[in-house]
């Protein structure tokens, strides 16, 4: 569905930018860039990465997946769903790492409270008040580093004392977005409206998204490439997806919604140019779902997912996975892929790495709560 | 949940912020009865039925004056200027007829709404709206257009707490559907004007048996009810002569006779002569009194009563109701000899209709009139509030078929409905500005029934008008 783009400029980057690309601003002390993408409604990380070597997988997936069959198999064990061709290119070209069996700290299945962790970097829904890339401003250099969101609204992992400015490209139509977000919450808990309300805004991202060719996704990945391109270009921007919440239909859904994913992440490449090189991009979300596909050909709310770390600067190639299985018993309370990595000392390592930073002051700023240290591993190129 | 927010919701028509909450919920419905305003100020600016009908006739006569006009001149020559003159005279003229019945139709909704807003009787106007869905016309047949708020004003509400048999009988003999079911276009073939157009060799006219089928089967005894494709007819031969007076024009008119405002008239030259037998009965009376009998026996039907008695139920029980509010009220409604009145105080009554919890899903026509009351909205825009209820999916007495709008979750609680009510919401809210405070207008529009998560939805919210939106959308609100 809506796909809303938010930037950060590491050097004073205005609305400007968009129109003046010539304009003179203070220049970042930094020429890497950073881009978040948040995948709101909870990815099918099984579906999205498919274990197709876990000797359960067979009776689980098999025919729920089928679409994997023609994906890029990444080694003997995983095989990358086909709707990410470019992606898929680029693992070939080692400039993309996917991480499995990955979780936030969160542990319960509201995607609302899920997102809230995911976004501020707590530990619980709620605990933190401002959000984890806000916080990365003030280990960037440069200090007054500003931020730029393209919509009407911030959204939570930007939100916080670090300064923000907004810039919508054009006005859409109907309802807000963040409205569309509230509601959401609102109807969570109630079985019939939640149900009816997923579908309102799955059509509404397929009418956005009429052939379901991702090119919106494009669109938007060209928008936030010109933003981040060049001297003078933002740093970090955030882009957020909707409409991963498949409780139905999911094949095609999922696959539009990949789709949507590839063309924002290939127009990235493609419109940075040379920046490409500097340039990191995580995707993540909230949580996962059942292994089990449920009987409206969807899955429900689980736990593990898949992360992507792409761009130019990953040091990619490979799939980081500590694979608790398939079987019943091991999946976290019979039913969903436990976690084995935690998402938040992967993202504070990979940052760390990234910005050549000190990996115990990232963890401790974007992820206070966090117990664990960041990764080490290599997941940047040196 | 409390009675206080069933009496306000589930039987009124959603609670407005300024009124004080009843305190004796089951009295305030019953005192209704006698408060109701048959004609309530709203509705002082309606166009009047002669007006309407006036309207209605020269259309149709300029209609088949072009018509006329047009076939004979096509043949002739393709650039006669006669014939573009009259193309261009005719056309403005249609366009203004059309233009005018629109208009009607426009300031009736808006007369319904203003009155459902600013009622202090809201368990009655639901009633009103009740009744005129169970007697539907529908206005996508143009002659009903500035017609079917007058079928709801002029018979509905007269007889809203008076019988069945005469609530019926005032609705069919109206205009609106008279004409909306084609009772206007049947003629009996042995009736004066049945012989007269048989012997001229004229264009075949004759029975109609639209209105006769769906008083049977929808207004009355309720499909699979027993009655027989030959009762149909039989009963369509008995409502011959019923038509509506200055509906037609030229030498027609003479046969037909009657006056030219509009109202109901029977037309002894369109009468089909002869006793009738209807399920075994014989009706052997002269003329309009005819059907009149047959109407009487359908109102006092077992059938009807359980037709009539599942339907109120269904509205205010729940969408599948108890079998045993039915019963009970299908007894009342036998035993009373269709005193609706007796059938509103037993819903009053009935635990059926009090149950906690939330038992039916809102029209778009109840969300909206829930909606404004609660922003305290008592008068709309004509045109902007049938643009709104017809994007809503509901606009008003358009329901498509006799049969009305469903009375069910299944055909309301939709995705895209969602959507369209957020959107309106959105624009309701922003419309009321920041002056509501949407956290104190939910607990006095949703007393007792509020969710935590509704509540906290509200708190979080971004802008005064934002948690107005969350409060109009909020499950409580969709439901009551």
């Amino acid at each position: 569905m809506l796909t809303r783009r938010f930037f950060l400029g590491a050097g004073g980057a205005t609305v400007a930018a968009l129109s003046m690309p010539s304009m003179a601003f203070a220049r970042a002390n930094t020429s890497r860039r950073f881009v978040f993408i948040i995948q709101r409604g909870a990815a099918d990380g099984l579906s999205i990465l498919g274990p197709t070597g876990d000797p359960q997988h067979a009776s689980l997936r098999e025919s729920f997946d089928q679409d994997l069959a023609g994906g890029t198999k990444l080694g003997t064990f995983f095989t990358l769903h086909p709707a990410l061709a470019q992606v898929g290119g680029m693992y070939q070209d080692k400039e993309a790492l996917f991480v499995h069996a990955v979780a936030s700290p969160y542990r319960d299945r509201s995607h609302f409270d899920g997102q809230n962790v995911l976004e501020t970097g707590g530990s619980s829904a709620y605990q933190l008040k401002d959000g984890w890339l806000n916080r990365l401003l003030s280990l960037l250099p440069g200090g007054d580093s500003r931020a730029l969101a393209l919509s009407d609204t911030v959204p939570m992992a930007l939100r916080g004392t670090n300064q923000v400015s907004s810039y919508a490209p054009s006005k859409l139509p109907g309802p807000n977005d963040d409205l569309l977000e509230r509601v959401s919450a609102m109807y969570e808990p109630d079985r019939q409206l939640h149900g009816l309300w997923s579908e309102a805004l799955a059509t509404r991202m397929a009418a956005g998204d009429a052939q379901g060719t991702g090119q919106n996704g494009a669109a938007t990945g060209s928008v936030a490439a010109k933003l981040l391109a060049g001297e003078s270009g933002a740093r970090i921007a955030m882009i957020e997806t909707n409409g991963w919440d498949t409780h139905s239909g999911q094949r095609g859904r999922l696959a539009a919604q990949l789709k949507n994913l590839d063309g924002i992440v290939g127009s990235l490449k493609s419109g940075l140019g040379t920046d490409w090189t500097n340039t990191l991009v995580i995707a993540a979300t909230e949580f996962g779902r059942t292994a089990r596909p449920n009987g409206t050909g969807g899955t429900d709310h689980g736990q593990a997912s898949a992360a992507m770390l792409l761009g130019g600067a990953v040091a990619g190639g490979k799939v980081v996975a500590d694979w608790p299985g398939l079987s019943a018993a091991s999946l976290y309370e019979g039913r969903d892929l436990k976690p084995t990595t935690d998402l938040d000392t992967l993202i504070a390592g990979a940052l760390a790495q990234h910005y050549a930073l000190e990996p115990s002051r990232v963890i401790a700023t974007l992820f206070p709560e966090s117990r664990g240290t960041a990764f080490t591993r290599p997941l940047i190129r040196a | 949940m409390l009675e206080t927010a069933i009496a306000l919701n589930r039987f009124g028509l959603g609670a407005r912020p300024g009124d004080p909450p009843p305190a004796n919920p089951k009295g305030w419905l019953a005192g209704q009865f006698s408060r109701f305003q048959p004609r309530p100020r709203a509705l002082a600016q309606v166009p009047s039925r002669s007006a309407v009908i006036g309207q209605l006739a020269d259309y149709l006569a300029e209609a088949r004056t072009n018509g006329q006009a047009r076939r004979k001149m096509q043949p002739a020559s393709l650039t006669t200027g006669a014939a573009q003159q009259t193309d261009q005279q005719a056309d403005p003229m249609r366009r203004y007829f059309r233009q005018a019945i629109r208009e009607d139709y426009l300031l009736m909704n808006s007369a319904r709404l203003n009155s459902a807003l600013t009622t202090d009787n809201p368990f009655a106007e639901r009633l009103v709206h009740f009744w005129s869905n169970h007697f539907a016309v529908s206005v996508d047949k143009l002659p009903v257009i500035g017609l079917a708020g007058l079928l709801e004003f002029e018979a509905i509400r007269p007889h809203l707490f008076g019988r069945f048999s005469d609530l019926l009988l005032a609705v069919e003999q109206h205009p609106a559907m008279l004409l909306y079911l084609d009772q206007v276009q049947s003629i009996g073939p042995n009736s004066e004007v049945g012989r007269l157009t048989a012997g001229r060799g004229g264009k075949q006219r004759g029975l109609n048996e639209n209105l006769a089928r769906e008083i049977m089967e929808l207004h009355t005894l309720g499909v699979r009810t027993g009655y027989s494709q030959a009762d149909v007819t039989e009963f369509a031969r008995a409502l011959t002569g019923w038509t509506v007076s200055g509906i037609a024009r030229g030498p027609v008119a003479r046969f037909i006779g009657g006056g030219d405002d509009g109202g109901f008239h029977f037309a002894d030259g369109l009468h089909e002569p002869g006793d009738r037998v209807i399920m075994g009965k014989r009706y052997s009376e002269k003329g309009e009194a005819q059907a009149g009998a047959i109407l009487l026996d359908l109102a006092s039907s077992p059938a009807t009563a359980r037709h009539i008695s599942t339907k109120l139920a269904r509205h205010f029980a729940g969408d599948d109701p108890p079998k045993a509010i039915v019963d009970r009220l299908t007894a009342a409604y036998l035993a009373s000899g269709g005193d609706l009145s007796a059938l509103y105080r037993l819903l009053v009554e009935s635990p059926e209709c009090w149950a906690p919890g939330f038992l039916k899903f809102k029209t778009p026509w109840e969300w909206s009139v829930s909606a404004l009351r609660a922003v305290s909205q008592s008068e709309i825009e004509p045109a902007i509030a049938a643009a709104m209820l017809k994007e809503l999916g509901q606009p008003t007495w358009q329901p498509g078929s006799p049969a009305g709008w469903d009375d069910i979750a299944a055909s309301w609680a939709a995705p895209q409905a969602l959507m369209l009510r957020v959107e309106v919401a959105q624009r309701l809210a922003d419309k009321a500005g920041s002056s509501l405070d949407a956290r104190s207008l939910a607990e006095k529009a949703l007393p007792g029934s509020l969710t935590d998560s509704t509540r906290t939805a509200i708190a979080r919210s971004e802008s005064p008008q934002e948690g107005l939106a969350l409060l109009l959308v909020s499950p409580e609100f969709m439901r009551r």
